[in-house]
């Protein structure tokens, strides 16, 4: 069974050297099936390959397939191989399967638009590189992944290529993710140079062997590869490409700026996670990181008019948390808040895209109202995410993740109040703007009709989505509340377990009602504000404080600006002034400087023997003094 | 004797075409194809055959020992120590392929775009060709000068009479730049000559002999520097570098394609052939100046391709920019980074020849090279679209192409001699994405800006391209015939420095 492992991530390779080719040359269905056909075939293997891991684990809970050896000089000997224990196959689990329903609703979604292989054939190409990614054996091979995927980003954020300002965010997307990346990348230079392997597995032993806790390589190594990792996540201070990658088409934002690319920040940083052990330092500053970008990215979630931003910033704030327990050491708890996230966020972006659709593409929040009637499906299933993303207790799979995570951020000896209060205020602040954005969309008066109403392919993955929006927190619970492990328990064969302090009696459960009231008071607030008397929102609005610091939440915080100032327009400046490379001036001065030399001595050639002679005399005469006065 | 054999089917090969134009204009292309052909077939022969990859060097440097795959040598003129002494290593293997797979690209490329003189210029391309598969060969110092100026004469011809607008001024540049710098290889040629037999009292141009001569380290300094600048010019290293976005801006598309993808790689070679072997103390010495030119080349030649408005001088000057890697990993001089270096030559080749052409088919179809007059291309011509994305990644370094292994090669390889080096270079590949992503944005994406038809590529141009990049492909997954091949030839060189190391230090030392 475990022999197919390459071909998960092979089948959507071949989806993508069939289409890249053929473009528009295949029918429509055709196109349709190969690409959604390949990615379901990719999940159908993940789910067998998933089952007989559960059934009968491989010795020592991990299987590794070696492929071919890509490179072999000298020492360096990365190999095309993969490895699958319980992070990995979470990771293929998550994301093919997701992958598959995202693919199921963009043949619907996308069927009117021209460049349909097209969009398939990079939807394909980015499903293989992320499995690439996560099942990668070493670290060449991730970043191979890595590279891919954020390629792809590139693509699909500028899949309308004719509109300039879509081009402007893919570009941005990858120029921006690619400064992390470089970081990254002299990251695996450090590790192999000291450590003689860039094997996953066989870097961490010898780390633990050849350094100790604090010690300064392994510090810069771990930092190196946070550089890699806040940039494709989205984190502080690298997460200004992420709003403006909604640019592209709706289910790539579901797909990979939501539920996979975006968290491969936090696998990478989970499938390291000896390294970041042994480097105290950037261990704290991953959760610092965490916290702020939770609580910056929420402030700026809840000024945006344009849903998809709101969820962008949702995305950037989510990962926050992901980041926060990677920080405090609990790693497994991340991996527990990228699945469900995976779920509730996808979900939000396909319901998202439905209003949008249904609305000709209009994304303003405001110009939207009183969509539930109109479309009961989306509204409910939008309403399933919202309540998961908000962390509703008991019932949503977001609160069972979220609380997680709080509760070992306190107990975790890396972890403190301090963190735990920031992520209770940010589920505070995110219930607020969810509910703002539910509110606004699908509440109050209508302002616009919605002409289509999703088919059948579009409303099936909203369904089953929603489903798991709900039902996927239930296979862990805390101890107060039915105190089932079994995800972790399975995490654990790959991860270690937090090394919890001890916590007084009863000090769980009053941790666990603090973090359930936060979502419940936010989701008041909005009611409040949005629904209830908007004039409240109004009047707070426009106060001189307000509104600065709406503008100044609105822009992100400014980082746009402050990278515009200082990296962008200095860059832009220059090759300006350069464009004719001044390097050369000395050469074109030569060719001036012979061309003067030239033009004076052609004004002797006058022709007149008078001139001549005078030439000749003086000639002679100083020819003659330096002979007679030397 | 084959070696020869390899010299002379693409001279005679000029020469015919050159005849053969008077029956009609397109015998001169299948001429030149047969005979690339035949030089193909001769180099594989050698390629594969058996033992080769598998024998280990024998003895440091003796003819015969398995230190070369072929190898020929025949007196010229013995009072003056010269003769004619070929031999090919797994080095000049790779570029030999490299030279006659780029010479079938200039072919195809320029089938429909050359109309004039179509005898005479396959005469200067198949002569262009002929001196570098020349100077990927000599073993002697004059015949090796010999070819680098034979190179020289017909790349002048390519540009000044089927270039574009400012070919006279191009072509110009082109040769006084090579002229004066390949003077000063001439001077540190005869300088080592003199040196070396007064010395040894042996007057010889033979750089197995040269090699390991014993110098004062003032002269060793000044010859090294006299060589270094002649191929320095041609790698090119800023700032010697600004004959090439004339040159390559100017020259017809085949011209492009061989200076980039070929011209360019003699200055590399030069470098690991004789540079270092034959002053390896100088040149460590020099180590950090190279460095710093490298990286500076780096981060200014991918500015400078993001600045350019002109498709074809962007595509330039993205090229000074890969040179610095290939400087890098020379002078980092461990087994990484050279075979890093020796990746890169190859994939640069290939990459930046398939970008050269995708101008050069633009410009045939749109007579214009301004980006600002192009633009949503991609609507009209899918195909040029998905390969000019394509070669774009391949420059920015996307893993699973070449151009990535031999990039991430020489920085792990420099890595280790100069982190700082690594670093600033590893910078550079941000930079090569702005500049790549940029030209897609301007050509291909964004609003329609060119009224008129266009045509997408056709059959013999899809299949050019196609096999490139499958070449890309293969060599960044499966790398291992690259490596293979040159790492008997890297061991030799790294050897042969050793030795010679040792040995001065021992005079030196007796002294």
């Amino acid at each position: 069974m475990f022999e197919l492992l390459w071909l998960i991530p092979a089948l959507p390779f071949a989806g993508f050297l069939i289409l890249a080719p053929a473009g528009s040359k295949l029918a429509r269905p055709l196109t349709a099936l190969i690409g959604v056909g390949s990615v379901g075939l990719s999940a159908a293997l993940a789910f067998a390959i998933g089952i007989g891991f559960a059934v009968s684990p491989p010795p020592g809970y991990a299987y590794s397939q070696v492929l071919w050896t890509w490179v072999s000089v000298s020492g360096f000997r990365p190999e095309i191989a993969f490895y699958l224990d319980a992070l990995s196959l979470t990771m293929i689990l998550v994301v093919a399967f997701v992958g598959f329903l995202i693919h199921l609703y963009s043949s619907e979604f996308m069927a009117d638009e021209e460049g349909y292989s097209r969009f398939f054939a990079y939807m394909n190409l980015f499903v293989g590189s992320m499995l690439t990614l996560v099942l990668a054996d070493n670290l060449l091979l991730l970043y191979l992944g890595w590279e891919g995927v954020g390629l792809c980003s590139y693509l699909l954020i500028g899949f309308w290529y004719k509109d300039p300002y879509n081009g402007y965010a893919a570009r941005k997307a990858f120029v921006v993710t690619r400064t992390g990346d470089t970081a990254f990348s002299v990251g695996l230079f450090l590790l192999f140079t000291s450590l003689g392997t860039l094997q996953i597995q066989e870097l961490m032993q010898r780390a633990v062997q050849q350094w100790g806790a604090g010690n300064g390589v392994a510090v810069a190594a771990a930092a190196l590869l946070l550089g890699g990792a806040l940039g494709k996540s989205a984190q502080l201070p690298l997460q200004t490409w992420l709003p403006d990658a909604m640019a592209g088409p709706t289910p790539v934002s579901a797909l990979i700026h939501a539920a996979t690319m975006v968290t491969a920040g936090v696998y990478l940083i989970a499938r390291t996670h000896v390294l970041f052990a042994l480097a105290p330092p950037v261990q704290a500053a991953v959760a610092i990181i965490g916290a702020a970008t939770l609580l910056l990215a929420g402030f700026s979630a809840l000024t945006q008019r344009d849903i998809k931003r709101v969820l962008a910033y949702s995305t950037i704030s989510q990962i926050g948390y992901m980041f926060l327990a990677l920080g405090v050491g609990a790693w497994s708890a991340a991996i527990f808040h990228f699945m469900t996230h995976a779920f509730f966020k996808a979900l939000l972006f396909l319901g998202a895209g439905t209003v949008i659709i249904s609305l000709h593409h209009e994304h303003d929040m405001f110009r939207m109202g009183g969509l539930r009637k109109q479309l009961p499906v989306t509204f409910w299933t939008f309403l399933i995410g919202a309540l998961s993303l908000s962390a509703l207790p008991l019932v949503t799979a977001g609160y069972y993740s979220k609380d997680l995570i709080l509760l070992e951020t306190w107990e975790s000896p890396a972890g403190s109040p301090l963190l735990w209060a920031a992520g209770v205020a940010g589920a505070l602040l995110t219930a607020l703007y969810t509910f703002r954005m539910v509110f606004l969309t699908f509440f109050g008066e209508a302002k616009g009709t919605a002409d289509r109403t999703p088919g059948i392919k579009m409303t099936i993955p909203l369904v089953v989505l929603a489903v798991l929006s709900v039902a996927g927190g239930f296979m862990e619970m805390p101890a107060s509340l039915g105190n089932v492990h079994v995800f972790t328990d399975f995490m654990h064969t790959a991860l270690p377990p937090v090394r919890s302090l001890p916590v007084l009696p009863g000090a769980d459960l009053m941790l666990e009602i603090d973090a359930a009231l936060a979502p419940l008071a936010g989701i008041i607030l909005a009611y409040i504000f949005f629904l209830y008397r908007p004039r409240y929102a109004e009047r707070l609005l426009n106060t001189t404080p307000g509104k600065l610091l709406h503008r100044f939440w609105f822009s992100g915080w400014g980082f746009d600006r402050v990278y515009d100032r200082f990296v962008v327009r200095p860059f832009l400046w220059f090759a300006g002034v350069d464009k004719d490379d001044f390097i050369d001036l000395p050469y074109s001065g030569l060719i001036r400087i012979s061309r003067m030399i030239n033009g004076a001595l052609i004004r002797t050639q006058t022709g007149r023997v008078r001139w001549y002679a005078m030439g000749i005399v003086i000639g002679a005469v100083l020819a003659l003094s330096v002979v007679v006065f030397r | 004797m084959i070696l020869l054999w390899l010299i002379i089917i693409p001279f005679l090969g000029g020469l015919l075409a050159w005849r053969s134009s008077s029956v009609n204009s397109v015998l001169p292309r299948w001429i030149s194809l047969a005979a690339l052909a035949l030089d193909f077939i001769l180099i594989i022969a050698l390629w594969v055959q058996p033992g080769f990859v598998l024998s280990p060097p024998g003895g440091l440097m003796q003819a015969g020992g398995g230190m070369w795959i072929a190898e020929g040598n025949w007196k010229w003129v013995p009072q003056l120590g010269i003769s004619l002494h070929l031999a090919l290593d797994g080095l000049s293997l790779l570029l030999l392929m490299l030279t006659v797979f780029l010479g079938f690209t200039a072919v195809a490329s320029s089938w429909t775009e050359i109309q004039e003189r179509v005898g005479f210029f396959h005469l200067n391309l198949m002569w262009v060709l002929t001196g570098i598969i020349g100077v990927f060969l000599s073993l002697d110092l004059f015949i090796f000068y010999f070819f680098w100026e034979l190179m020289l004469i017909p790349m002048y011809f390519l540009i000044a009479l089927w270039g574009h607008e400012g070919r006279f001024y191009a072509s110009v540049k082109f040769f006084i730049f090579t002229q004066v710098s390949g003077l000063l290889m001439l001077i540190a040629i005869l300088g080592l000559y003199f040196i070396h037999g007064r010395d040894t009292g042996v007057y010889t141009f033979d750089y197995l002999q040269l090699l390991g001569a014993s110098l004062p380290p003032a002269a060793e300094f000044w010859l090294m520097l006299g060589f270094f600048i002649a191929f320095a010019v041609k790698l090119p290293v800023v700032p010697v570098h600004t004959w090439l976005p004339d040159a390559h801006t100017e020259a017809p598309t085949a011209g492009s394609v061989v200076l980039a993808g070929l011209l360019l790689k003699t200055g590399a070679y030069g470098l690991l052939r004789f540079v270092i072997p034959l002053f390896p103390r100088a040149a460590f010495e020099f180590t950090p100046v190279a460095f710093v030119l490298a990286v500076i080349g780096i981060i200014y030649g991918a500015v400078l391709a993001f600045a350019q408005t002109d498709l074809k001088r962007l595509v330039a000057y993205t090229s000074v920019s890969h040179m610095g890697f290939v400087l890098l990993g020379i002078f980092a001089w461990n087994e990484i980074a050279l075979q890093g270096a020796v990746m890169q030559i190859i994939c640069h080749g290939v990459a930046t020849g398939a970008l050269f052409i995708l101008a050069g088919s633009l410009q045939e179809r749109m007579h214009t090279r301004e980006m600002s007059r192009m633009g949503g291309l991609w609507a009209a011509v899918p195909r040029m679209g998905g390969l000019a994305l394509f070669f774009a990644l391949a420059a920015l370094g996307l893993p699973g192409m070449g151009n990535f292994i031999g990039e991430f090669l020489v920085m792990l390889g420099t890595f280790r001699v100069s982190a700082a080096a690594a670093v600033i270079a590893a910078a550079g590949v941000i930079t090569a994405t702005v500049y790549a992503l940029w030209m897609i944005q301007r050509v291909f994406h964004g609003p329609v800006g060119f009224k008129g038809e266009i045509p997408d590529f056709k059959g013999r141009e899809t299949f050019t391209l196609a096999v490139m990049v499958i070449i890309i492909i293969w060599l960044g997954l499966y790398p291992r015939a690259v490596f293979t091949t040159a790492k008997p030839a890297l061991d030799n060189l790294q050897k042969a420095v050793t030795v010679t190391e040792t040995a001065g230090k021992q005079i030196h030392d007796g002294r």
